[in-house]
């Protein structure tokens, strides 16, 4: 009896006093942020959660423009020479004042070896703090789009880093944990006071920091992934999440509907699409042996022709997707409405081209897909199984979660993947670093062009504006004339939130809990 | 007395190491445990390195030996996934799963105890009818489907309870319970009763078979016979004796719960240890997978332990049988 | 001829139980009829959903005949890939009925061989089959399936995923049900090893093999035939619950169980049916036989006859 007077007791305590009317966020994803290591992995989720706590030189403000962060000016002092002023007063979560040295230390961190930022950044040859708030930043060659590439780039603690043993980015396909991975301590407006990956992740206000705090009344935001669909809409309607930015298509009538909830729309700067494999002699899961489909240009368009993506659009994103006729989207440096319009759908040429290709009985591959990271992944991949079906393609479907899909990419052990590629920078050189130019981190297509490889290194050092847009015109029309990619959709992001709850939706999906107000 | 604890515990030591010896192998056949370490690009010379680091070169018998140790000091190496030691993963989520294991095994025993006295005394009743049918319906229906419609009934629909997860939890040291907190007592609600009905089912017609066959046995038709109250002939002679076999299935029972919590965890989003393992299921994510096997076992084995013992005290026939033999 | 055989079956004890439990008779005859529509789905459906040639994706979402919008073409409506609903529930029950069946014989076949041998030949062999038993029943069956899965997901080539994944849903199952088996016979046998029969069988000097496969195994079959009824309905859902929780069959053939996982994610945007008809179909297959199973052990049981 005594127990149990002791436990009501309690009960009643811990009820009274924990903190009822603090403003607190509950934000749920499908997934999770893979490492907390703000140089580990080039990820859309894993970003989402270090811009809570980490920040950089330059930023994106709510529309995308570039703004200053960590920096207050800068100025160029020759054309392969940049020179940052660095903000002042500003701290670190444990305390401890932002250097300029700091900052000489993020950018090589994310410069070495294990970075998975490292191609966004590898036209910088020396980074050096020049005084306690001077930093100076060395090219090669102009690079016009620094700062819309330092925008990733986020700035850790040299002395809080080196302390707890990772002055290297954590090797992130080696599995390996280091205390950078699993922790947090950047300049931003929270930091993370819990982290149990793929439960809980709670993030509090950090009182010290520089900015203004008054744009935003958020005490807490605690990140809670939920992988199911459903599950996750249920949790939103029954008030158990404040917001998720990634809302079913299918269910934002559902959600509208309710009048303690609101949605917002927005088209995304994120673009999907399928990779194929031309660089290998022989793919490892298709039933053609010796030689390697994917090399006749005919096949891979007969792929292309094969997709109805307007029937995607209509029934699997109700509406919310835009059929994309190349690899990026509106607003990046390089793309025009001319190069997205889709070629037709047109199964019959699609079976034309694969007789001419010397498979008029198709063949067989495997497709991987993830399940857990763009929207609605796994449908989009069902029902391209179906269409390819029809022009005698048979596909096996893999479908993972985003973890063991990357890593299997990764690891090159896919002929036929679906990928899905943001642009941060907001520029073609993005997407051809990554995924067009032949030593590419993300290139898994194994496309190689000495001319494209020309024009990626040109891009980053003409500054003359219309030279470097002309080279960027010359490289999509040879990219596009070889379809190493196929284009699907660029995808239309859903905030879904309570109603008291504003948080300014962003194209790249990235929420900025700076700016919430819940009322 | 000595002779058989001692022997059930040897009993319980074997099935550890059978059970461990199947986890090891998990660990030495499926895969490669270096790839997983060092990714695709490493060299040959570091790979060779890292196998005689890890004793992957030492005899079998050295390893599994090696293992044990390991084991019993709950060091299970880095999750493949998470990156992160299987031992702080488990202990992190520990709580959450026996705390909902716990409920549950609470609410199936109670009402499988109860329904079961019920219908094996009213036999021919119309209640008694439709918790029998009733209860066959909780075996049929999958426990996922259960889930879902507990989730649209109670907490779109009416709104009433929360949906997924835990709710606040209140952090004692190593541990954290829901039980202290309103939102954590009502995240307990839908989950638990999903994790209840097939336990309890099966309970209530353990419990009604064994009462009709003590309400048939002599001593029982003797009471009667004199004129005993009815009502005590079945609370406290029928029941007392029907409530033995109670306590095994319970032993049983909560295995298998921790088991088909993996379930109810994925359906309510639970973050304990079913949705660990079923994560590390679909990733492969071996040292997990392993360290939830000999988990699991290790509870079943140590209650089971438990209740032999309980029984030894409970049923004097067993200690007769004991002294019997030790003569 | 049909009708002999069912006169003769209504004359024995069992018949006589059977024509007397109207339960026994309606779940039965659900049992039959689903049993039947699933074995000759290739002539029933109406389409084959796992010829994803079939498929347009522009019939996706529509919804059953009675409804509006509905289609006389799709009399459950079709599913959010375009797929007949009531065509791939016939097939999805099909995969459920053979894996469950498959898997309860393997299991069947392994338990009821060790359980034999180890009753009747006894000694150190005996103890170890049981020991052997008694670690597998220390790991729930749910657990034992998703281990062996996840285990032959580390050995199977990622291509052949999902043409192997019959197979090892077969042998998950299997294993994880065999223990029932072997504890049950073992027990019928060592009761039956002291008969007269089978001494008056050694006397005479009849192999070990014969004995026991000619003289006990018959004399043991009805606890066989209801825990075998028994642990059909358990297989199949264990099989659907794998399915759901994304380990078993996928989305391009599903199963009861994947066609719920998918159709969960239709719930909240009025889409009900897809998820729906895939799960009453399933609780009635799975109650149907449960049923049987209950009444089978009624009826085998003499000692519980009387009531």
């Amino acid at each position: 009896m005594k127990i149990l007077t002791k436990l009501i007791v309690t009960m009643i305590f811990v009820s009274i006093f924990s903190p009822l009317y603090a403003a607190t966020i509950k934000w749920s994803m499908p997934g999770d942020s893979l490492t907390l290591d703000p140089h580990a992995q080039n990820e859309g989720p894993t970003h989402m959660v270090s811009r809570q706590v980490y920040e950089g030189l330059v930023t994106r403000a709510i529309d995308m423009s570039i703004k200053p962060q960590l920096s207050t000016s800068w100025k160029t002092t020759d054309p392969e020479t940049w020179v940052f002023t660095l903000r002042k007063g500003v701290k670190f979560q444990d305390g401890s004042l932002l250097k300029a040295s700091d900052v000489e230390f993020s950018i090589n961190r994310a410069l070495t070896g294990t970075s998975d930022v490292k191609e966004l950044i590898n036209s910088i040859t020396s980074v050096k703090a020049l005084n306690n708030s001077t930093i100076e930043i060395k090219t090669k060659g102009p690079n016009p789009i620094l700062l819309n590439q330092l925008v990733q780039i986020f700035i850790m603690s040299e002395s809080w880093s080196k302390k707890n043993g990772c002055e290297t980015a954590q090797d992130y396909n080696a599995s390996q944990e280091t205390f950078c991975s699993i922790n947090a301590m950047g300049t931003g407006p929270f930091k993370i006071t819990l982290r149990e990956q793929n439960t809980r992740t709670v993030f509090e206000r950090n009182d010290n920091w520089w900015g203004d705090q008054s744009q935003h009344n958020i005490d807490k935001i605690e990140l809670l992934p939920i992988k199911n669909d459903a599950t996750r809409v249920a949790a939103l309607l029954s008030g158990d999440i404040d917001f998720t930015n990634f809302t079913p298509a299918q269910d934002i009538n559902r959600i509208k509907s309710s009048s303690m909830h609101k949605v917002v729309s927005a088209a995304q700067s994120r673009t999907i699409f399928f990779g194929m494999d031309q660089g290998v002699d022989e793919l490892r899961s298709s039933n053609v042996k010796g030689k390697n489909p994917f090399k006749d240009k005919k096949v891979r368009l007969a792929f292309y022709h094969a997709l109805d993506m307007n029937a995607i659009k209509e029934k699997i994103m109700r509406g919310l997707s835009e059929p994309a006729g190349m690899i990026t989207f509106p607003g990046v440096q390089g793309y025009t409405k001319q190069l997205d319009k889709r070629l037709s759908y047109d199964p019959n040429l699609s079976k034309k081209l694969l007789a001419d290709a010397g498979y008029p009985k198709g063949f067989e591959i495997t497709l991987d897909c993830p399940n857990n990271r763009y929207i609605n992944d796994e449908a989009i991949c069902v029902a391209a199984v179906g269409m390819l079906a029809k022009v005698g393609i048979k596909v096996n479907l893999d479908a993972q979660p985003k973890s063991i899909h990357f890593k299997d990419l990764k690891g090159g052990l896919s002929d036929f993947y679906m990928l899905g590629w943001g642009v941060p920078t907001f520029d073609s050189h993005y997407v051809y670093s990554f995924l067009l130019k032949s030593d590419g981190s993300w290139n898994k297509s194994g496309f190689k062009n000495e001319k494209v490889d020309e024009l990626v290194g040109t891009m980053l050092t003409e500054t003359n504006l219309d030279k470097r847009n002309a080279n960027i015109a010359e490289a999509w029309s040879i990219v596009q004339d070889n379809m190493p990619y196929l284009p699907l959709h660029h995808q239309v992001i859903s905030w879904g939130t309570k109603s008291n709850v504003n948080i300014p939706i962003r194209t790249n999906n990235e929420p900025l809990f700076r700016f919430a107000k819940v009322n | 007395m000595f002779q058989y604890f001692l022997k059930r515990l040897l009993q319980s030591i074997l099935v550890m190491l059978i059970v461990g010896f199947v986890s090891f192998s998990l660990f030495n056949f499926v895969g490669d445990p270096v790839n997983n370490m060092v990714g695709q690009e490493a060299s040959e010379e570091t790979r060779e390195e890292i196998r005689e680091k890890l004793g992957l070169k030492d005899p079998v018998y050295t390893q599994f030996f090696k293992f044990v140790v390991n084991a019993s000091n709950g060091e299970f190496g880095l999750s493949y996934e998470l990156r992160r030691p299987v031992s702080l993963l488990i202990s992190e989520r520990l709580p959450a799963t026996l705390e909902l294991v716990l409920v549950s095994a609470l609410i199936a025993i109670f009402f499988g105890v109860f329904l079961g006295v019920y219908t094996a005394i009213n036999r021919e009743g119309l209640v008694s009818n439709f918790i029998l049918v009733t209860s066959l319906f909780g075996v049929s229906l999958p426990t996922f489907v259960i889930g879902i419609l507990f989730i649209y009934l109670f907490s779109v629909i009416l709104g009433i309870l929360p949906s997924f997860g835990r709710g606040e939890v209140v952090n004692f040291g190593f541990w954290s319970t829901g039980f202290l907190t309103l939102s954590g007592i009502k995240a307990l609600i839908l989950p638990s009763i999903t994790l209840s009905l097939f336990q309890m089912t099966y309970i209530i017609r353990l419990v009604r078979a064994e009462m009709m066959e003590i309400l048939e046995t002599d001593y029982i038709k003797f009471a009667r016979a004199r004129g005993i109250n009815k009502k005590v002939i079945n609370n406290k002679h029928a029941l007392k004796n029907g409530l033995i076999p109670v306590i095994t299935i319970t032993g049983i029972n909560v295995g298998t719960l921790i088991a088909f919590s993996i379930i109810t965890e994925t359906v309510f989003q639970w973050p304990g240890m079913g949705l660990l393992f079923i994560n590390a299921v679909q990733f492969v994510d071996i040292p997990i997978m392993s360290a939830y096997l000999i988990m699991v076992a290790f509870l079943f084995v140590m209650i089971n332990f438990i209740v032999d013992i309980a029984y030894y005290f409970i049923d004097p026939r067993i200690r007769f049988k004991e002294e019997e033999t030790n003569k | 001829m049909i009708r002999q055989i069912i006169k003769n079956f209504l004359d024995t004890d069992i018949g006589y139980s059977f024509s007397k439990s109207k339960v026994a008779i309606i779940s039965s005859i659900i049992f039959l009829a689903i049993m039947i529509t699933s074995l000759f789905a290739v002539l029933i459906a109406p389409y084959n959903p796992f010829d994803p040639k079939s498929i347009s994706l522009m019939d996706a979402f529509t919804p059953p005949i009675w409804s509006i919008g509905g289609s006389v073409e799709f009399i459950l409506g079709t599913d959010q890939q375009g797929r007949d609903m009531l065509s791939t529930i016939i097939y999805g029950s099909q995969i459920s009925l053979i894996v469950g069946f498959a898997s309860i014989i393997f299991a069947m076949v392994l338990g009821v061989f060790l359980g034999v041998t180890a009753g009747y030949l006894g000694g150190r062999y005996e103890i170890i089959v049981m020991r052997f038993t008694d670690v597998q029943l220390t790991i729930p069956s749910i657990l034992m399936a998703l281990l062996v899965d996840g285990i032959a997901r580390g050995f199977i080539n990622k291509s052949l995923h999902d043409d192997m994944a019959i197979y090892v849903l077969i042998l998950a199952i299997g294993i994880s049900e065999w223990p029932q088996f072997a504890r049950i016979t073992r027990a019928a046998t060592l009761v039956e090893k002291n008969k007269e029969y089978v001494l008056a069988g050694r006397i005479i000097g009849l192999s070990d093999i014969v004995i026991m496969i000619k003289h006990i195994l018959p004399n043991i079959l009805r606890p066989i035939l209801v825990i075998s009824t028994i642990g059909l309905s358990q297989a199949i859902i264990t099989e659907s619950t794998l399915s759901f929780l994304g380990v078993g069959f996928p989305p391009t053939n599903p199963s009861l169980g994947t066609l719920i996982r998918f159709g969960n994610n239709f719930l909240f945007s009025g889409e009900w049916w897809i998820t729906f008809f895939p799960a009453i179909f399933l609780v009635v297959l799975a109650l149907s036989i449960n049923l049987l199973g209950d009444w089978m052990r009624d009826a085998l049981n003499p000692k519980l006859k009387v009531r």
